[in-house]
């Protein structure tokens, strides 16, 4: 029995696989991925199947790796920059195959809206020859989802399901099957040579993975997620949330175009874009993110030799960066019909955009009024100020979370971000190169637990004369708060053994290592100092709550007759809560009463004041 | 029918846009919603899109082609304006949120959207949608007090739009949001 579900494309994949089997399911979080694995935890007792959150995204691979080997069927979950985390097992893993069936599902994210890179996840799969499933909406990402376990198993592959913002935070009309309690069935592991890589192995493997290549080109150009549309002379091959906009752009003048849509961009469905390239004039390739349907096809006409245009982003019909829309592939469908002397389409309804001309201030994502990063934060720059007046200069290192965030006005106090873990490694090179300099490397709880360690570990081992500061606010908190090792709770939210950071710390070598409340700024002030100008490495773990846990119905208040107007609680602190009414600050409803702007304030003029929250 | 949500993120433009989409899904229309959450969430201008009809592609709203800007913030409302077409409806809460550049003083913020906004083609429904949300017990119900102002103005009937509510809230803060969707509806 099936139903008819409003979803978004990740809840889609999470309740297909469900559909499928799935009995082990884990992953680290990141934008736009992170609703697969909460949707799979928030469903795991009632179905049966095993769930956890890894410390990062090469740990998940492995350990959903070691699940399949015992014949367990898994899914594991990552965004784009995790695949780079979680490359060195997946190059591996490649030649071995799986026993169970492993899908890896790795979201992209054109634009950027929420990531360091624009990196395409179809390209690593021709890199790591790891089959790519592309679905171009949740529909489609239920079904693709059951074929990529069927594949995975059938052909004894990992097997890669690549989404875009735009398909994971799309919502659809998906029709899903009944779910049932899924039985734990599991071969468990048996003891095999074929499991453990060897120069020897490879040498073996390589040959048969090459062959399989072609076998999966073959499959795909027969499946039906590579499909033809119509049948005019203007061919578009599309993937993706791109099919749609081609979709839309030409839906008046169907007659005109035929389209292929790629479902399964690698291995490169030959055969069935050889059928579709011998049935057009010309050909215009729309795909967000790299050129990877354009070089594929580039290489097929130039292999058979085959003479027709081809129009995309290498001659510039198309842009090669950012994130499609409608009108952007139109304007594209359009210059190549003006090449071809057609008439050009018109984009319906559009009239002249509303403007109401006047310079708009930017809103940019801030920290949380009450957060303890800026606490953190503000104390830093104070101490900086007392080192640069000594000549010295104070470099901060940030990395991956809301924390990255203390590179905004204000504060404006982060100088450099790479990726996960990089804050700690990045200011121990620094430390090394840069002189009179002193180091801060910004790390957070579950970055520290993610790829902080090694780093950590080698800055000791190479004595830099850095300073680690971890914010710990106990959750994984710009991707919605999941539990990480430092938390004490699992991905579905039972005790576990909490491991403390400070522990961690002593234990790689430090031998200053303290741990201070962000309640009290000047102590944070005075540890800050201490800390920097310590000899050698040394750790401060800020400890502080994250405010969108804690519901405070506290509230700070301001003092008119005593504030002078001074604002540097306005100017220095950047907090949402507090705002300019003519010339004194006012405090706003989302006040927590964190305290720092009562710290701050020269002329005692802010008050803690109790219970006076406003619903 | 396209709809388009500007908001400040943490204000429920995710929420609002389910309910659209479970409203739209619940009358037998095609329907696509899309959103994009993430660093957006702490603050930043937020932007979701609602489309629906008898065939609807692409999840994305087209600037000049919005039916409706449901925005819960004045200077949300100004941002996203070009999306909304000519004789389009701007349901508006009139709540000022400072955004940074104008916390830390670098910029002002514009005092005369109001004006700015009856001088267009444009059909303008200015709501003090937090007052009606405190009344209704929560500021949290910016969102649902908008979507009854909404519903007002709208041909589906209303009982379509509390089912959608019901469909998509979760049971806790139901009666809440019920309440603001009322006073909302019933807002003259």
């Amino acid at each position: 029995m099936t139903s008819n579900k409003f979803l978004m494309g990740n809840e889609a994949i999470a309740l297909s696989a469900i559909a499928s089997g799935v009995q082990f399911a884990t992953g680290y979080p990141g934008t736009p991925s992170t609703e697969v694995m909460e949707t799979l935890i928030k469903n795991a007792k009632k179905y049966g199947y095993y769930v956890e959150w890894a410390t990062n995204e090469k740990v998940a691979l492995e350990t959903a790796i070691g699940a399949s080997f015992s014949g367990t069927d898994t899914i594991v979950t990552m965004k784009q920059v995790g695949l780079n985390v979680a490359s060195d097992p997946l190059m591996s893993l490649t030649y071995l195959g799986v026993k169970g069936a492993l899908v890896l599902l790795v979201t992209d994210d054109p634009g950027p809206h929420s990531s360091q890179t624009e990196q395409d996840t179809r390209s690593f799969g021709l890199f790591s020859n790891v089959p790519v499933i592309d679905p171009s909406d949740s529909k489609e990402a239920y079904k693709m989802t059951k074929y990529a376990f069927e594949l995975s198993k059938k052909y004894e592959t990992p097997v890669i399901l690549r989404t875009t913002t735009r398909v994971s935070h799309r919502c659809d009309d998906v029709l899903v099957d009944d779910l049932n309690k899924i039985p734990f069935k599991t071969s468990g592991f048996s003891k095999d040579s074929r499991w453990a890589i060897f120069p020897r192995l490879t040498a073996e493997r390589h040959p048969v993975l090459e062959a399989l290549q072609n076998t999966l080109s073959e499959e795909f150009s027969n499946s039906n997620f590579n499909f033809i549309q119509g049948t005019g002379k203007i061919g578009i091959i599309t993937s993706g949330a791109s099919y749609h906009y081609v979709v839309e752009s030409i839906s008046n003048n169907k007659h005109d175009f035929s389209i292929l849509k790629i479902g399964t961009p690698y291995p490169f469905p030959e055969k069935k874009v050889f059928e579709f390239i011998n049935s057009v004039d010309c050909i215009l390739i729309v795909e967000e993110l790299d050129p990877y349907l354009e070089d594929q096809t580039l290489k097929l006409i130039g292999k058979l030799g085959i003479n027709k245009p081809v129009y995309g982003k290498y001659n510039k019909y198309f842009p090669c960066c950012g994130e499609y829309n409608v009108k952007l592939v139109l304007d594209g469908i359009n210059k190549v019909l003006e090449s071809l002397n057609y008439e050009k389409i018109k984009f319906s309804n559009v009239i002249d955009t509303q403007n109401v001309n006047v310079p708009l201030p930017v809103r940019p994502p801030t920290l949380c009024a009450g957060c303890m990063h800026r606490t953190v934060f503000y104390g830093f720059k104070k101490v900086s100020k007392e080192f640069e007046k000594k000549g010295i200069q104070t470099i901060f290192s940030g990395d991956i979370g809301c924390y990255t965030l203390g590179n905004a006005p204000p504060i404006e106090l982060i100088d450099t971000c790479i990726c996960m873990g990089a804050g700690i490694s990045v200011a121990s090179g620094i430390s090394k190169t840069s002189k009179n300099s002193k180091n801060v490397a910004f790390i957070g709880d579950s970055t520290f637990f993610h790829s902080g360690i090694p780093a950590v570990i080698s800055a000791v081992y190479n004595k830099s004369d850095i300073t680690i500061a971890v914010l710990d606010n106990r959750t994984t908190a710009m991707t919605g708060h999941q539990p990480h090792p430092g938390t004490g709770k699992t991905a579905g939210f039972e005790d576990t053994k909490l491991i403390e950071i400070e522990g961690i710390l002593k234990s790689c070598g430090l031998d200053f290592v303290k741990s201070v409340s962000t309640e009290n700024l000047d102590e944070c002030i005075n540890v800050s100092r201490e800390s920097i100008e310590y000899n050698g490495p040394s750790a401060v773990v800020f400890r502080g709550n994250c405010v969108s846990l804690v519901k405070s119905k506290l509230k700070c208040r301001v003092d008119t007759e005593k504030c002078t107007g001074c604002k540097i609680c306005f100017e220095e602190l950047g907090c949402p809560a507090i705002v300019m009414d003519r010339d004194i600050p006012n405090i706003t409803s989302n006040c927590i009463a964190c305290g720092l702007c009562v710290a701050v304030c020269p002329f005692n003029a802010i008050i803690n004041e109790g219970n006076c929250y406003e619903l | 029918m396209n709809i388009v949500i500007a908001a400040v993120g943490g204000q429920g433009a995710v929420l609002t846009s389910k309910i659209l989409g479970t409203l739209a899904q619940n009358i037998g229309k095609d329907v696509k919603v899309s959103e994009v959450h993430g660093m957006s969430q702490r603050g930043g201008s937020v932007i979701a899109y609602v489309r629906f009809g008898d065939n609807v592609y692409s999840p994305v709203v087209e600037k000049g082609t919005a039916d409706i800007l449901l925005a819960f913030e004045m200077l949300e409302g100004a941002r996203y304006i070009e999306y909304l077409k000519e004789n389009g409806t701007l349901i508006v809460n009139t709540q000022r949120i400072n955004p940074m550049p104008v916390i830390t003083g670098e910029m002002m913020y514009p005092d005369d959207l109001d004006d700015k906004f009856k001088n267009l083609s444009i059909n303008y429904i200015p709501v003090d949608a937090l007052s009606i949300a405190k009344s209704a017990g929560t500021i949290k119900a910016v969102n649902v007090a908008l979507i009854g102002v909404l519903a007002k103005n709208s041909s589906i009937e209303k009982d379509e739009w509390i089912k959608a509510i019901k469909d998509t809230v979760p049971e806790k803060f139901l009666e809440l949001n019920l309440n603001a969707f009322e006073m909302g509806y019933r807002l003259k």
